[in-house]
């Protein structure tokens, strides 16, 4: 039973009155005009091909109970935001994704952008280090330091948080298969500057789901990858308390070609899936649920994306209170970072990426972020230049300090329009996790491949939408400049993958070989046994066995996954 | 645009005998987009080609072992981690080493223009940089086994 007394629009009458008033306005006022001179399109809708309607009225919402629904920032169900201060205490963290050649490149970088404001670091790795490769083995030829930093061994970890005070500054990783390893390094390193595991402070991506989903950087199938995961969980509640122990990633699955819908249930689903595990792993659920954090893109359509990160909130409140009767409010809470999205820079006209992303970083927050990423405009073509990556971090701090956005919490809260959308959203994306549930769950879903087609499709049909000019992009399939204008771009130093194999090479000459082979040893027969990974990890990556070889040890006893190639 | 699918069907259709032109869709390199791949490969079978999509984390030999257990025309590669440079090249060389230096190699993905001629040079027919359109990858495909013909 609704609360009536509750509801935006409580008055049975006035309500009515409004309804009525509406259906005036449209036969007498709106229909008239359309005859003379109709609508641009045939059909308004979003980004996600959703359709929009031209107006909206407290009749969209008049079941909306405003205390259940929307409330109060900081309190249940957290749609509004969940600090009770919001912006007005803290603004967000500033982070940029960044990582490119070497450690020593990458080290520079960080040092040049916490000098110029960022508050906070995010490690982009080559993908060898992602699929668990060391620079010299032959997959990795070509690869070196091109898309991330090159990391093997704890040598290049050390340079890569070279005079860094890891006491002060908070890293995320995107890191998931190899995760394990990477945090296990970064312990390391951090212990070396004198700073314990209990005080360092974090994320590492550490979601596999989406991986198979999306972004497909996996080495193990999905059942010992979910066991590393219940590893991690475990471990870090007891002796990384502050970590987050995984970003729960939308961010990959939208870039993928996903709808806004499909984005925000499947990572609720990928959620619920390491809540169930970590359960069933004998983890009680308020001991890890507050370390999780999520990750959601910035897309291009305005509304659907807000309404996007008000849904995502109160769904994940209402799950984990009523679903896993979670107790501690911390585990309702649903804490993300936002990235603006990647696939919709455009090659052609570079310039006007700037203005992309100072829209999608404006819905971010607006939607209440926790932290953002905003993209630089030369992404589309290469790595960022310092001068692009500058340019992309100033745009952050113009929201923060000159457009007023930051200045009262969750601004676009009660309109109609908005309201109406984040309940839509809500609607559809349980419509999916429904589905999912009944398949037994996403770890069953994506071995049946089924968010992984659901994902082709979306994108399919929205390439076809733009091939047919129904959804339009500035440059691309309309307002083609004849003139591009040429800017700069970051090249990657041909030298950088045979002084990276040289540096692998020597760590492994200097290390004791010895004590290297009963580590990999122990790696092996913790993997077989119910042993938490950590500690194991922790003590081989301290004696510098490489990542690729703790990689190659767990593929012996864990196999690996390949790809089903459906399309 | 019904009839103009069709049309490319039937032009898909007309080589080798009654044989559909095959033509492999491949990721070499550990980089994970696939997404531009996969609509290609969509694209490529809804204009009538017989389409083989290797998957991801292909080295370029599983590419030309496939290439030539398959007896494709050609061969569409895409890369967006920047490294096209030694992978296009390496699929190329290895093709000529199986003496099928005749099947067409084009390519696409995150590709700087200034990499574009070298690559050209090192025999990969064509490269297509983000926004080019579907209908003109078809058209190209099209156009370029019938002139090989």
């Amino acid at each position: 039973m609704k609360d009536k007394g509750d509801c935006i629009v409580y008055d049975e009458e006035k309500a009515k009155r409004i309804r009525e008033h509406g259906k005036r306005w449209e036969q007498q006022r709106l229909r008239p005009l359309l005859s003379r001179s109709p609508e641009r399109l045939t059909r308004f809708s979003t980004v996600s091909d959703e359709e929009i309607s031209a107006l909206y009225t407290p009749s969209d919402v008049e079941d909306l109970e405003f205390l259940n629904d929307v409330g109060f920032p900081g309190e249940y169900p957290y749609t509004r935001g969940v600090q009770p201060s919001m912006y007005r205490g803290r603004l967000w963290t500033m982070r940029q994704f960044s990582g490119f050649g070497s450690a020593e490149d990458t080290n520079a970088r960080y040092h040049y952008l916490l000098s110029q404001g960022q508050t906070g670091l995010s490690v982009a790795f080559h993908f060898p280090t992602l699929m668990g490769y060391d620079s010299d083995h032959q997959r990795a030829r070509g690869e070196v330091g091109m898309c991330g930093v090159a990391v093997d061994s704890l040598k290049d970890m050390e340079i890569l948080f070279h005079k860094i005070p890891l006491d002060r500054i908070t890293t995320s990783m995107t890191i998931n298969a190899p995760a394990a390893i990477l945090l296990a390094m970064y312990i390391a390193v951090a212990e070396q500057q004198g700073v314990s595991a209990k005080r360092i402070g974090g994320t590492i991506q550490n979601d596999i789901l989406k991986e198979y989903i999306a972004q497909h950087s996996w080495i193990f199938p999905p059942d010992p990858s979910m066991r590393i995961i219940t590893d991690i969980l475990a471990y870090c509640s007891d002796h990384v308390p502050k970590w987050n122990t995984i970003s729960i990633s939308g961010y990959h699955i939208r870039e993928a070609g996903s709808t806004a819908v499909q984005e925000l249930a499947f990572t609720i689903a990928d959620g619920i899936a390491y809540v169930r595990a970590g359960m069933e792993a004998g983890i009680p659920v308020d001991k890890f649920a507050p370390r999780l954090s999520f990750f959601f893109n910035a897309h291009m359509d305005f509304f659907e994306e807000i309404a996007k990160y008000r849904a995502a909130r109160r769904m994940w409140a209402r799950i984990m209170r009523e679903r896993f009767k979670a107790q501690d409010e911390n585990s309702w809470k649903l804490r993300f970072h936002t990235q603006t999205a990647g696939v919709t820079l455009t090659a052609q006209q570079p310039t006007n990426n700037v203005v992309r992303v100072a829209l999608q970083g404006l819905m971010a927050v607006l939607g209440g972020t926790q932290s953002l990423h905003t993209n630089s405009m030369d992404e589309s073509l290469a790595l960022p230049t310092e001068q692009a990556v500058t340019i992309a971090l100033r745009t952050q701090q113009i929201l923060a300090e000159e457009s007023g956005v930051a200045n009262s919490i969750d601004p676009l809260g009660g309109s109609f329009l908005l309201e109406k959308l984040t309940n839509e959203m809500e609607g559809k994306a349980m419509a999916y996790i429904r589905k999912i549930d009944e398949m037994g769950g996403m770890v069953e879903a994506v071995k049946r491949g089924y968010p992984q087609r659901e994902v082709i499709d979306a994108s399919y049909h929205y390439q076809r939408l733009l091939e047919k000019g129904e959804k339009r992009i500035v440059g691309v399939n309309c307002y083609q400049g004849n003139e591009e204008l040429p800017i700069p771009l970051l090249k990657i130093d041909k030298e950088v993958e045979r002084k990276q194999v040289a540096r692998t090479r020597e760590v492994r000459r200097k290390r004791n070989a010895k004590r290297v082979i009963s580590r990999i040893d122990a790696l092996k027969d913790a993997s077989l046994s119910r042993t938490n990974l950590m500690p194991v990890i922790l003590d081989a990556v301290k004696d510098y066995v490489t990542l690729g070889e703790i990689c190659d040890a767990f593929r012996e006893t864990m196999g690996t996954y390949t790809d089903p190639a459906m399309y | 645009m019904a009839r103009a699918r069709a049309k490319e069907r039937s032009e898909g259709r007309r080589r080798k005998g009654d044989r559909k032109v095959r033509v492999l869709v491949g990721k070499p390199g550990l980089d994970g987009h696939d997404r531009g791949a996969k609509i290609i490969a969509r694209a490529l079978r809804d204009a009538g080609f017989e389409v083989i999509y290797t998957g991801l984390h292909q080295t370029p030999e599983m590419i030309v072992n496939a290439a030539v257990q398959e007896d494709v025309d050609a061969i569409g590669l895409s890369i967006l981690s920047g490294a096209h440079n030694y992978l296009f090249p390496k699929v190329v060389e290895l093709l000529k080493g199986k003496k099928m230096g005749n099947v067409v190699v084009f390519g696409g993905g995150i590709i700087p223009d200034g990499d574009i001629p070298g690559l050209r040079k090192k025999g990969v027919d064509r490269i297509f940089t983000p926004g080019t359109s579907l209908s003109e990858i078809v058209e190209y495909v099209n156009k370029r086994i019938r002139a090989r013909a």
